[in-house]
């Protein structure tokens, strides 16, 4: 281990830790895996925390269907490698042919993503979901606990949030209720890259620069993968671009980017005076907009 | 080497807190422009004037609407030196709780104060809270300097002040540094419109102040999080080192089995590794390896400073489940000995607990906790406890050391007649000065059926009162029949005048400031309560356990005999017993273990010797 990397061995021991509180303290836990670098880091704390053991608990990936098709065929590999169940959940709308498209942004999430996290929480039974949300993400996410309670609706109630201190989680919930764990709480994103290069961990392609054929809305570049409707000035032009953060197709705008290496995507990083999030059309639906999402129950 | 820092933020409302954490972030680039540009906009909608800088930090809808922080919340920045967590919390009403929490997993604090108000009521508590949750590092931002022309009398004035307060606490001489959070002197950069100050800005001060990494210093204590075992040729154990090493080949002792062992092999994650042991132990979750030479106090009796957390207040009658490590058990708040009065930081008498109170309590918890003095060593020394219907987190408290009333307990001591044992091993000295003082005389009465338990419960109370300093003698039934009461037979009037006789002793060495302590079936009720009434100071203690059981535990034979009819008027099979009516202290040996009873008799001594 390399001295450079003290602060990530520090973050590394708090997360495994918080694995296997989680593994130890609920009936059935399932790591929420969204395919992202985050779920990446995620997935490989949890392999060391139980090591020579498997993961005590499933992957479960909510499926909105406007995924990269790179994501799928990475999870699909990923959740075989790590011989763990996957189960794959997605809301029944999506086959009616919801989309963002023709339900708006905030709709289609509130649907897809969140209506469907919680349909699944509650068909499997899941008493402690595990995501790889960060505080530093998002200025709401910044007060999350750790371990945060949710209602027997999945509800998320910032002002009424269990005192955490120390390393002492309270996980107590009565039927119905659930938990929501974020052992990533206090990485930032350079963190998870840092660590991404330290450990070698396998990451979706996308994030690696390439020239991509994508659709140019302004200052907004578009992935192809499914149908979007056009607008006036769109173009379609071949862009060396990466994905920052992963989402579905139409809300996740890559951006310009050289770095096809993970070096080059730290020493990007490093540089970068704009947040990963900026680029998820979701997030700027309007003023805090993540705190109204996630009281309704989305990560 | 790039290492972490936590650190905590304290000031009072208005102390340009928010703004400071602003500043950091932003001449850190530790917020992206984006974000930025969402805070203009935000001052522009909420009509702030200008840019505000404490709009980066003030995260929540609600709380931008109410222009306060509402809860703590986590900021994360970096510079090449080092990786910073900052837990900020608020400064209105709810700051103890929000400041505990914050302080918590925080190695330093940083404490605001205005130049033009000094140092506040607010300060001091903030101080002492860092104090209290064991943050030995301060680092004092006076903020608005240049509000004051940046003059250096008003900078040394506080300084000195806040010295003062800080040199009555458990802390490091704290850091000071004149700033303004608004212009950004002395926050990341030396200003220059403070040529006087030749010390560092906050920020170099933060980037090079030496703490000492979490959890290394002291013995071993490795809380068990759950067993690993992905097949039959591996058990290990996953937890997290919450102080000490571990390498293989080190002896370790397994609480609470008391079992001893070595360390055959480590797997995983350096400070959270998985243990195999050389021998077959039973451990599981909850359970402690630790370091044999140095063990932590094991126990169900212990004092601790307890802030509350909930709206409603503390119940006494109320069960509360306590986690302490990995370890969940029940546990009662026996009593509030005194809460702090937040205006004057000084304990007072206890009325209630309740929202933001601070008080020193003492915990009974229904299973024994392996734990050290928080000062000692925090994780080992914290716990919370959560309310059993609301599934609340109550209150957090910080474990002062074993019970000093009570005594912590001293060895494995016999518990065969007892019910099974919560306790199995015990424990490092801990003798109170406070508990040597001299005491005043007492007879401590032992009464009950043979095999009842009273030997054994006498001789262990014996000990605690012996390792406080007591001075004490020790008159056991079966002993004293061998010289002072030699001769005496076991009709009705011989028992009397053997009674008659240990009480006589008795009283002369209650006389004399000792504690006696007398073991004696003593069947009979009347002779008891003329002994009783010649002393005076005495505390009868009924050692009850049923017929049934102490026949069936029967250690000596006796029962045996008195029932094949070779010892006549033996108490409870061919004589009677009669039961004290008011006891000082009754103990169901056949349902309550050891621990419990002695903790009853040595609380009705205690009692007895207030009086």
């Amino acid at each position: 281990m390399s001295s450079d990397n003290s602060h990530l061995r520090t973050l590394e021991a708090e997360s495994i830790y918080i694995l296997r509180e989680v593994a130890a303290e609920f009936a059935r836990p399932a790591l929420l895996y969204s395919i992202g670098k985050d779920s990446s880091v995620l997935l490989r704390l949890a392999q060391k925390a139980f090591h020579p053991a498997r993961p005590p608990f499933p992957l479960l990936h909510v499926d909105t269907t406007f995924k990269f098709r790179e994501m799928i065929e990475f999870r699909d590999r990923t959740a075989r490698e790590a011989g763990l169940e996957l189960i794959v959940h997605t809301h029944s709308a999506a086959a009616e042919g919801a989309n963002p498209f023709r339900l708006g942004t905030q709709k289609c999430c509130q649907l897809l993503k969140t209506r469907a996290l919680l349909d699944a929480i509650a068909r499997h039974g899941i008493d402690a979901a595990i995501g790889g949300a960060r505080r530093e993400e998002e200025k709401s996410r910044a007060k999350e606990r750790v371990y945060s309670f949710r209602d027997a609706y999945g509800q998320w109630d910032p002002k009424d949030q269990r005192p955490e201190l120390w390393n002492l989680y309270n996980g107590r919930i009565d039927k119905g209720e659930s938990i929501r764990a974020f052992p990533l709480s206090n990485w930032t994103e350079l963190d998870v890259w840092e660590y991404i290069a330290l450990e070698q961990i396998p990451v979706v392609p996308l994030y690696f620069a390439r020239p991509r054929r994508m659709l140019l809305r302004g200052e907004m570049l578009i992935p192809l993968d499914y149908d979007v409707p056009p607008a006036p000035g769109d173009r379609i032009e071949t862009v060396l671009c990466r994905m920052r953060s992963l989402g579905c197709t139409y809300c996740t705008g890559a951006i310009r980017s050289a770095a096809d290496t993970l070096p080059k995507i730290i020493e990007e990083l490093r540089g970068f005076r704009r947040s990963e999030r900026e680029n998820r059309v979701i997030d700027h639906d309007q003023e805090g907009s993540m705190e109204l999402k996630k009281r309704e129950g989305y990560f | 080497m790039k290492d972490l820092l936590r650190f905590t933020t304290a000031g009072s409302v208005d102390d340009g807190k928010s703004t400071l954490i602003g500043r950091l972030l932003h001449d850190t680039r530790g917020v992206y422009e984006d974000q930025l540009e969402s805070v203009r906009k935000a001052s522009r909608d909420s009509n702030a004037e200008g840019f505000d800088l404490a709009l980066i930090t003030d995260g929540l809808r609600a709380e931008r609407e109410q222009a306060i922080t509402i809860d703590v919340a986590y900021r994360y920045f970096q510079t090449p030196r080092r990786k910073f967590i900052i837990a900020d919390t608020p400064g209105h009403e709810q700051y103890t709780r929000n400041m505990a929490t914050g302080a918590s997993t925080a190695s330093l604090a940083v404490i605001l104060l205005d130049a033009r108000h000094g140092v506040l009521p607010q300060s001091r508590r903030h101080a002492y809270i860092a104090a209290l949750l064991g943050i030995r590092k301060l680092a004092v931002a006076v903020n608005k300097m240049d509000l004051v022309d940046f003059r250096r009398d008003v900078f040394e004035r506080i300084r000195d002040e806040f010295g003062a307060v800080a040199a009555k606490l458990d802390v490091e001489p704290p850091f000071f540094v004149p700033v303004s959070a608004r212009d950004g002197d002395n926050v990341a950069r030396r200003g220059a419109r403070t040529p006087w100050y030749e010390g560092p800005s906050l920020l170099e001060y933060l980037e090079t102040v030496e703490v000492e990494p979490a959890g290394s210093a002291g013995p071993l204590r490795f809380p068990v999080q759950l067993a690993i075992r992905p097949h039959l040729d591996f058990r290990g154990y996953a937890g997290q080192i919450a102080s000490g090493s571990l390498r293989v080949g080190d002896r370790v002792l397994a609480l609470p089995s008391g079992l001893e062992t070595r360390v055959a092999s480590l797997a995983g994650q350096e400070a959270c590794p998985t243990v195999c042991l050389a021998d077959q132990i039973d451990i599981s979750r909850g359970d402690m390896l630790v370091d044999p030479a140095a063990p932590p106090a094991v126990g169900c009796e212990f004092a601790a400073t307890l802030i509350w957390m909930a709206a409603e207040p503390m119940r006494p009658e109320s069960a509360y489940l306590l986690k302490h490590t990995t370890r969940q058990v029940c546990a009662d708040v026996r009593s509030v000995r005194r809460v702090m009065d937040m205006r004057t930081l000084d304990f007072g008498p206890a009325a209630e607990l309740k929202l933001n109170d601070i008080a020193e309590v003492e915990i009974e918890t229904h299973h024994p906790i392996f734990f050290d003095p928080y000062r000692k060593n925090r994780a080992t020394g914290s716990f919370i406890l959560i309310d059993m219907t609301s599934n609340r987190t109550v209150a957090a408290g910080m474990i002062q050391g074993p019970d000093t009333r009570v005594g912590p307990d001293t060895r494995v001591p016999r518990r065969s007649l007892f019910a099974p044992p919560r306790t199995l091993v015990s424990v490092p000295e801990f003798v109170p000065e406070s508990l040597a003082q001299p005491h005043r005389g007492l007879t401590v009465w032992f009464t009950g059926l043979s095999a009842s338990g009273k030997t054994t419960l006498c001789r262990a109370v014996h000990e605690r009162l012996a390792a406080r300093g007591c001075r004490l003698e020790l008159l056991d039934g079966d002993t004293v029949r061998k010289h002072l009461s030699k001769g005496l037979g076991f009709s009705r009037e011989d028992r009397n005048e053997n009674i008659r006789r240990i009480g006589f002793v008795a009283g002369l060495l209650t006389r004399n400031g000792v504690i006696a302590l007398a073991a004696a079936i003593s069947p009979y009720r009347a002779v008891r309560d003329e002994v009783r009434a010649s002393i005076g100071d005495f505390v009868e203690v009924y050692v009850n356990a049923p017929l049934e059981v102490c026949e069936s535990r029967d250690p000596k034979g006796l029962y045996r005999q008195a029932r094949a009819g070779h010892l006549p008027a033996f108490t409870g099979i061919d004589d009677p017993y009669e039961p004290p009516l008011h006891p000082e202290v009754e103990c169901r040996t056949d349902r309550e273990t050891l621990e419990e009873c002695i903790a009853k008799v040595l609380a009705a001594i205690d009692r007895a010797l207030e009086r």
